[in-house]
């Protein structure tokens, strides 16, 4: 929740500014409170993800980019295709642009990766509604299959090494690849084994006309949800179709999932608590994408880097308020392993 | 509660593409409170027929079932696994790929959240578990911290809450170092003489075990199943621990099943085999170091002061350990002791911090590839680190824990070509070496339908194909079941025989006392106990093999060595019972 409104902000700006605020607000609250599973170390590499993609942005800019601005840094030699030219001058305004381009979507990056450093998946599963514990399982385990995934790749690479291989080239992966398949498959089995026959998925029968109500219910909901988020991060939409949709919608999922949530027979060990801390945790999160999102209104140029001329982008209080609002949980959140932040 | 809780009435399972079934005629009854252990050679069914007992056999693998089994008055055939979840309780090999949460207490309560227990009720029951296991202090600890031995109970933990009647485990301690395996067991027995919970259980390693059984099933190769009491069936059984097969060798009647039976039975054996038979076997042990005192020749592989550190932990610290020419040394030590980061460090491919490691070149370095090795000769040494893969593993072999990653081709004569190509060898080389340990694998085979023992097998003759002088194995027996060990351990002997070192990690004490001439224990990445396998195995309560047991102060590790100690002498001393 915290992160989808973090997100939420970064999306709305292209200030450099703001989104490195942004990043380092949620670099912050993970470092603050993230546990010790596998998936909390995950971080750093989302990080790097996202420094990545920035790089690519302007590797790709400088390759095939629409070359703009009067600051000419230095020219390439340009081979003139028609309809695009690659390579060519460049100029600092259209590198900057590319950049910021990256950066916005490095932080989207980075706030997911604080999610998921933050938010244990098997716990999320508690959350989820009943009738959605099926495949919410599903979703769990293979998430969890990630990084037992790049432990076996380690694992068979050692191997491969053993067996005299320098162990990279693009021959190698066929060899790498199989192994980690076949291990991978063999795990996912011994798991599924494993559930089954501790009782998972046993429910009674339902009633047809159950089932269809609640798939009616549950897809009017989604795509009523989907085009509601589409109206309120889209800033040209009719201001009908963002908010009021989006609560329908919602509202028709939860109802589909507690009709089909009925008939499932499950109980919860020591149910999560939902307390102070946590309301403090999602509010800061939706404080800080409100906030940027009115501030963006106000002040539409304060928003975007200044490129024409090129300008020092400025910085817009409110959204600055918001964003370090988000660094709340980072002192608000119960201590690890109690968790409080959620996706 | 009169009626048998298991009940297998002429069951056969054949899975589909194999050409003959699995299980054959299979009737078993085990009874309301029993302990039974299901014997069998690797692939002869056992898994087969305990997953048939909850239903995952034919249910979740596939495969057609004949016959019927019952478990508590419940049919499988109506009732799926997960509908027996209450009553049956299913632990594997690997704990930890069967954990669906993170955290104990999380896992023990999952099987109750799936039945739809009320909460109150689930934490009583999570709390009784918790103390019956002994487990109250790890509630809160993440799965994946904990040792091999507390995830494995923590697995049965996780099962028993649902109370079932039945408990059924695949070889749950094939994975554990011996105290590991010790605290599982003793909560086996605990759990069946206490709460009278019918157990059923595979193993391999039957001296753990067989001891505690009330009845014993042995699966046959044909997948035709006897079962009946532990003492009547391991008169004829072709697997056995070695303190029956020292029974069976002495005529003791009945025949002892454990340490301490086998102990009042030895006592006029004890007496025939004396002090003095001590040194006949000592010199056998020993013998590459005693008989070879003057010459010593140099080393194949030598590490000084290696050092491996995984983040803040220090795997090992500091180890000094050299092979010399035609030794075979077993790496004893706990789990986590530092056994693989040693043996990768000292195979060159793994981490290593600190320290040296020198490894001499193997026959095929300093003939055929000998440019690529400096300064060619015998004696040229290098660093295994600094060396390519490929010139790497002409100096030293390494067979690793999952041998299996190291196959990728669809057929066992493709592996055994690409084989011969990467080593630079004379095509059919690896074959060869197949055929000597394990003759007669079909070459059309693919690797993973191979029983574990000949995927072994292969793996071995692919690392011997570039001709290591040292080879290095990391816990090479698991899943392996007597037969299969005792080839490995012939296998391993040989090689040292022919001039090469070999050092074996690994738990199983009845194969190092068998195997090793010299062991070295590890604890906390330190050196601990380096000597002498007689020394070494004899002075240890825990690292001591069943024959050193039953015979002590005499120092004898297995009962080929009380052969060589006592030639034809075991009619008398059995008679004089």
């Amino acid at each position: 929740m915290w992160a989808i409104g973090l997100a939420v902000a970064c999306s709305r700006t292209t200030n450099p500014l703001l989104l490195l605020l942004a990043v380092s607000v949620a670099a912050l609250v993970v470092a603050a409170r993230r546990g010790s599973s596998p998936w909390a170390r995950a971080f750093r590499l989302y990080l790097v993800l996202g420094a990545s993609i920035v790089v690519l942005r302007v590797l790709l800019h400088l390759l095939v980019g629409f070359k703009f601005g009067q600051t000419r840094l230095y020219t390439l030699p340009s081979i003139d295709l028609p309809g695009i030219t690659i390579l060519g001058p460049v100029y600092l305004e259209g590198v900057l642009a590319a950049a910021v381009e990256g950066l916005r979507l490095a932080s989207l990056i980075a706030c997911i990766g604080a999610a998921n450093a933050l938010a244990n998946p098997k716990r999320l599963l508690r959350a989820m509604p009943s009738a959605l514990h099926e495949i919410g399982t599903a979703v769990v385990i293979s998430v969890t299959v990630a990084p037992q995934l790049a432990e076996s790749v380690q694992r068979v690479r050692r191997a491969r090494v053993l067996r005299g291989e320098g162990g990279s080239g693009l021959r190698s992966v066929g060899r790498v690849a199989l192994p980690v398949l076949q291990d991978t498959l063999d795990r996912s089995l011994l798991l599924a084994s494993a559930m089954d026959s501790r009782g998972y998925g046993r429910r009674p029968e339902q009633s047809p006309r159950v089932r269809h109500l609640t798939g009616a219910l549950t897809l009017t909901g989604l795509l009523g949800a989907a085009v509601g988020t589409y109206g309120v991060l889209d800033a040209t939409a009719p201001a009908a179709v963002g908010l009021p949709m989006l609560v329908a919608g919602l509202l028709l999922c939860v109802a589909g999932l507690r009709v089909g949530g009925r008939a499932v027979q499950r109980t919860a060990y020591r149910p999560d608590p939902w307390a102070t801390p946590e309301w403090l945790v999602a509010g800061s999160g939706v404080a800080a994408a409100v906030l940027v999102v009115v501030a963006a209104r106000a002040d539409p140029t304060a928003f975007v880097l200044p490129l024409e001329p090129l300008a020092p982008p400025a910085l817009p209080l409110l959204a600055v308020v918001g964003l370090l609002l988000a660094a709340v949980p980072a002192f608000a959140a119960p201590e690890p392993p109690r968790r409080g932040s959620r996706t | 509660m009169s009626a048998p809780v298991v009940v297998l009435d002429r069951v056969s399972v054949r899975y589909a593409g194999s050409p003959r079934p699995t299980l054959r005629d299979a009737s078993v009854v085990v009874e309301e409170g029993e302990l039974a252990v299901v014997v069998g050679r690797t692939g002869a069914g056992k898994s087969t027929l305990l997953g048939a007992v909850n239903g995952t056999v034919p249910h979740f693998t596939g495969g057609h079932l004949s016959g019927r089994v019952t478990v508590a008055g419940l049919d499988t055939r109506t009732h799926r696994p997960r509908d027996l979840a209450g009553v049956v309780g299913v632990v594997s090999q690997d704990p930890l790929a069967g954990f669906v949460t993170d955290t104990v207490e999380e896992e023990l309560a999952y099987t109750l959240e799936q039945l739809g227990v009320e909460p109150s009720a689930m934490r009583r029951r999570v709390e009784e578990v918790l103390d019956v296991l002994g487990i109250a202090d790890l509630r809160d600890a993440p799965l994946h911290d904990l040792s091999g031995g507390q995830q494995q109970r923590v697995a049965i933990g996780s099962v028993l809450t649902a109370n079932p009647r039945v408990l059924v485990l695949d070889e749950p301690t094939s994975a554990l170092d011996p105290t590991g395996a010790e605290e599982v067991l003793a909560t086996l027995s605990r759990l069946v003489h206490d709460l009278g919970l019918t157990v059923l259980v595979s193993e391999h390693r039957l001296e753990r075990i067989v001891g505690l059984a009330d009845r014993l099933v042995l699966v046959a190769e044909d997948g035709t199943v006897s079962h009946g009491a532990p003492s009547d069936l391991m008169a004829q059984s072709p697997l056995a621990p070695p303190v029956v097969h020292l029974g069976r060798w002495a005529g003791w009647q009945p025949l002892p099943l454990t340490v301490r039976d086998a102990r009042r039975a030895a006592r006029d054996l004890r007496a025939a085999l004396g002090p003095s038979t001590e040194q006949v076997v000592a010199a056998h042990h020993a013998a590459p170091q005693d008989t070879s005192p003057a010459s010593v020749p140099a080393p194949l592989l030598a590490g000084t002061a290696v050092e491996v550190h995984h983040g803040d932990l220090v795997a090992v610290d500091g180890v000094d350990l050299s092979l010399a020419p035609g030794e075979v040394v077993a790496l004893m030590g706990r789990n986590g002791s530092g056994k693989s980061s040693l043996l990768w460090a000292l195979h060159g491919s793994g981490h290593r911090h600190g320290g040296d490691v020198t490894v001499a070149a193997g026959p095929a370095a300093t003939t055929g590839a000998a440019a690529s090795a400096p300064g060619a000769g015998g004696a040229s040494t290098v660093d295994p680190a600094r060396v390519s893969p490929g010139v790497r593993r002409r100096h030293v072999g390494l067979v690793p824990q999952s041998a299996a990653d190291l196959l990728y081709l669809p057929s066992v004569d493709d592996e055994c070509h690409q084989a011969d190509t990467e080593a630079g060898a004379a095509p059919g080389t690896a074959r060869e070496h197949l055929d000597r340990l394990a003759p007669g694998i079909d070459g059309a085979a693919h690797p993973r339908d191979l029983s574990e023992g000949q995927r072994l097998a292969l793996v071995v003759a692919i690392q011997l194909t570039a001709a290591p002088a040292t080879l290095l194995l990391d816990e090479p027996t698991r899943g392996l079941d007597y037969p299969a060990k005792a080839a490995l351990s012939s296998l391993l002997r040989d090689l040292a025989a022919a001039g090469g070192a070999v050092l074996v990690a690994t738990h199983d004490v009845e194969f190092a006392a068998g195997v090793a001439d010299r062991v070295v224990v590890l604890a906390r990445g330190r050196v601990v106990a380096d000597g002498p396998a007689v020394d070494v195995l004899c002075d240890s309560p825990a690292f001591a093999p069943q024959v050193a047991k039953v015979l002590a102060p005499t120092r004898l590790l297995t009962v080929d060595d009380v052969r060589r100690a006592l030639p034809g002498v075991p009619v008398t001393v059995g008679g004089a019972r």
